[in-house]
């Protein structure tokens, strides 16, 4: 049986890792893929929890932050092409229009 | 022995196609190594007794809103280039931010090395179970979450209606 710790840690990485995406990343959408990835490293931890305490609670709210993380992505593509047809770029670097 | 020797496999597909998730200068190529990773996460999630959520994640993430990513990214053709790594960040910057995130991991496994954490135990997320609960403790939860994919939807339209009118 492999111990829950391992599980965590390969969660604990992706996380991290997309951190370090949020960091080094200029295009928005990129931005985005670093975001669900750190969602699906917390969706992992809940499965995980779940698994610990032998009780099904943790999979209902991974079920959720997936309905989430769809609403989420919607949105945050429709403002991705809005911000594109306005400016022909989705770098963060040449976005510098938006301040207040 | 199966069991550990599909965990280490699809852990280190897992995490070294995130990796390339953040490294690839290509947003295409990108966003596939990210559909590999869910693909992983999948085969972990039904090593944890989950096979319902395993299914969800692949017909959800790696199907739907993947593809949607991945229409955007098509839709956005030359603009959507990306300047490699190091031509774009002096080694100041990329330094620290590998160090942040390497601190963020040194900071979850020191804390992971002292929590006890319990076996794992067996447990059967099946689409009835997952129902059962889903729709007696759960159900409000859930209600709401059909009233958050309405407004997803209308905030969308309105995005897309605004730019047509200007």
């Amino acid at each position: 049986m492999i111990p829950a710790t391992h599980y965590l840690i390969v969660s604990g990485a992706l996380f991290a890792i997309g951190i370090l995406g949020l960091f080094l990343r200029r295009n928005v959408l990129l931005i985005l893929l670093s975001i669900e990835l750190m969602l699906n490293a917390a969706n992992l931890t809940l499965v995980t929890g779940a698994a610990v305490h032998g009780h099904l609670d943790g999979q209902i709210i991974a079920f959720f932050v997936m309905v989430i993380a769809a609403a989420e992505v919607t949105i945050g593509l429709a403002v991705t092409v809005l911000l594109f047809r306005k400016s022909e770029s989705v770098d963060t670097e040449e976005i510098t229009w938006l301040r207040g | 022995m199966v069991e550990a020797i599909f965990f280490y496999l699809f852990a280190g597909i897992a995490i070294l196609s995130a990796l390339q998730v953040i490294l690839q200068a290509r947003p295409t190529r990108a966003l596939l190594s990210l559909i590999v990773t869910m693909f992983a996460l999948a085969v972990l999630f039904i090593l944890l007794g989950a096979p319902f959520i395993a299914m969800i994640h692949l017909i959800v993430y790696a199907g739907a809103v993947l593809v949607l990513f991945l229409f955007v990214i098509m839709l956005q053709g030359i603009g959507a280039k990306e300047i490699p790594l190091e031509e774009r960040f002096g080694p100041f910057y990329l330094g620290t931010a590998i160090l942040l995130g390497a601190c963020l991991l040194g900071g979850i496994l020191l804390i992971l090395s002292h929590a006890s954490v319990g076996p794992l135990q067996p447990i059967e997320g099946t689409a009835k179970a997952i129902g059962h609960l889903l729709f007696r403790e759960y159900l409000l939860p859930f209600e709401l979450t059909s009233i958050l994919l309405l407004l997803g939807v209308f905030a969308a339209v309105a995005l897309a209606k605004k730019e047509s009118d200007a």
